[in-house]
């Protein structure tokens, strides 16, 4: 074992705990257990904010998966990866102001709660809560294994006991700490990731002497590393740009993202972290896929994608450093989990059990729930992760394409568009599910596009269509001011 | 009612979209428009190829800073919370 590399990781675990742990002061003492719980309180402040969107967001696939592939393929992965700049602002943009404040007069605590006063529909709250509960799962499980992986590539340890050690420390702080302990650690580990990105190029470039050095080589391996097209030359611009849809705008629809959008204290916090998010979601993007590429010649031959990373950190950095930039994807992961495991818990939590089982329940009885609700889930997903699905960077793509299909039209319609309604919805987030699952299964690369689009663009007509037909045969209960 | 702030609320959202379309056409028009040819022949700034420091290392500064001029000089701010709910505490 290496106990340079160990320390830092160590060291950042510890301090994470003590986060989740002063958390639970505000889980015991406040008033409204299920504001603060799942939403902090609604108290996050701009830079928080910021760093929980981008922490979330940013996974395994940004820290492991996507290097890995930027390394096989070169550039145009790379081209392919920016398009995730556009999330950091336009998320903020679009939701924005509307949603906080509709969230607010709602009483809102969860997305689901939003479309549920929005839409008045039981159908709405049941869909919703199952696609979250099965894409969220999957997308937890997918990121477990990555993050044991790691652990297990770092420390020598067996894949069983990584997984172990890496569950116990997420579960034990989002299970006591609840929403405010995830967005505090998220803050933490955005800031690592965000180091970890800086130091780690740096010391790529210079291990490979210098850009133009590097650039020479990979022209001398395969000149098609350098253009757009990727290394085979398969990289069509339309399947490159189709990327837009599913990590860029497509991102509105995202449950984990969306609630942050709610979470905000005021017009101030949401501004800052409109400009906080996007230079370092911009940043963390180009870093680590130009890492991915740049390690190319300093570490030829590299068959497993997701090694390349960790691989490279360790030839590259003095062990203390290399434990600090290894922290990244450690952080990266945890936070995405974290984030996940918190909004399952209220999909069944708040969504099911008090909608739907108990709605008397006590506040007790709903604390009682949550913890459990919490503690059930993180585990099963646990048990589900120790017979590792191989590729981890499709599993994840697969859970964002699905909740994007669903909930994008409902959560944007809902918002901006008096005549959407139930049905609209309703048969939107089908015709989303549905198509998604049938075209992943049958035509993946449908016209040469992501999976995605096309059933984006169909539950989009569902929805405008389905709305309109059927908007003057129902009276909402609520008038709803546009 | 009309609530004003749902109109600062539809502007801002309208140029999270106009950034976004502005966004796409820098990235895809520097990005093809300079890679398309023999990557053999490319030109390099900064050591790396055209295409890219225009379309992701450019295009990245150029965002970020219309992203800061945006919020900085068009977006409001206004209170989220109604004015009949400004007592409730959480």
């Amino acid at each position: 074992m290496n106990w340079g590399v160990i320390f830092p990781l160590l060291l950042f675990l510890i301090v994470i705990f003590l986060i989740g742990f002063w958390a639970n002061k505000f889980v015991k003492s406040t008033d409204s257990f299920l504001q603060e719980y799942f939403l902090g309180g609604r108290q996050l402040g701009g830079f928080v904010l910021a760093m929980t969107m981008i922490a979330t967001y940013g996974s395994a696939s940004s820290f492991i998966g996507g290097p890995g592939v930027a390394y096989t393929r070169g550039l145009g992965w790379v081209l392919l990866s920016m398009a995730q700049l556009s999330t950091g602002y336009f998320v903020l943009m679009v939701l924005g102001k509307k949603f906080a404040i509709m969230a607010r007069q709602y009483k809102a605590i969860t997305l689901i709660d939003f479309l549920k006063e929005r839409y008045q529909s039981h159908a709405v709250v049941i869909i919703s809560a199952v696609s979250i509960i099965v894409f969220l799962f999957s997308a937890m499980a997918a990121q477990w294994v990555g993050g044991a992986r790691l652990i297990e590539s770092l420390t020598g340890l067996s894949y069983t006991s990584a997984l172990f050690i890496f569950a116990v420390s997420v579960l034990v702080y989002v299970i006591i700490g609840g929403f405010r302990a995830v967005a505090l650690t998220d803050a933490v580990q955005g800031v690592i990731m965000f180091i970890g990105t800086a130091v780690l190029l740096v010391a790529t470039i210079i291990a490979g002497g210098g850009i133009p050095n590097i650039m020479a080589d990979l022209v001398a391996e395969n000149p098609n590393l350098v253009s757009p097209y990727g290394a085979a030359r398969d990289l069509t611009p339309l399947y490159v740009s189709s990327f837009w849809i599913l990590v860029g705008v497509g991102v509105v629809g995202l449950p984990q993202i969306t609630v942050r959008a709610m979470s905000y204290k005021n017009s101030k916090a949401m501004h800052k972290a409109i400009v906080i998010g996007t230079l370092v979601i911009g940043f963390i993007m180009l870093g680590m896929h130009l890492i991915g590429v740049f390690a190319r010649p300093i570490l030829p031959g590299i068959e497993v994608g997701d090694t390349v990373m960790p691989t490279l950190t360790l030839k590259v950095l003095p062990p203390l450093l290399a434990g600090l930039v290894l922290a990244a994807p450690m952080a990266a992961i945890m936070s995405t989990v974290d984030s996940l495991l918190i909004l399952v818990s209220s999909a069944i939590t708040k969504d099911i059990y008090l909608n739907y089982i108990n709605p008397n329940a006590s506040e007790e009885q709903v604390k009682r729930t949550s913890f459990w609700v919490t503690t059930i889930i993180g585990v099963s997903v646990v048990l589900f992760a120790l017979s590792p699905p191989d590729l981890l960077i499709w599993l994840n793509l697969f859970s964002f394409g699905g909740l994007e299909s669903v909930f994008i039209w409902p959560v944007v319609f809902g918002l901006y568009w008096s005549k959407g309604n139930k049905y609209g919805a309703i048969s939107s987030m089908i015709i989303g599910m549905g198509s998604y699952i049938m075209f992943d299964r049958l035509l993946p690369n449908a016209l040469g596009m992501h999976t995605v689009v096309l059933p984006i663009f169909l539950s989009l007509i569902a929805y405008v269509i389905v709305s309109l037909i059927s908007h003057k045969s129902i009276r909402t209960k609520k008038a709803i001011d546009f | 009612m009309k609530d004003k702030r749902f109109k600062v609320a539809h502007k801002e959202a309208k140029i999270g979209i106009a950034l976004v379309i502005f966004n796409f056409i820098w990235w895809f028009g520097f990005a093809y428009g300079l890679g398309s040819g023999d990557p053999a022949h490319y030109n390099y700034i900064f050591g790396l190829p055209e295409w890219f420091f225009y379309s992701c290392v450019l295009g990245f500064i150029v965002i970020g800073i219309l992203v800061i001029l945006a919020v900085k000089f068009l977006f409001s701010d206004v209170p989220f919370e109604d004015e009949e709910e400004s007592g409730e505490r959480t």
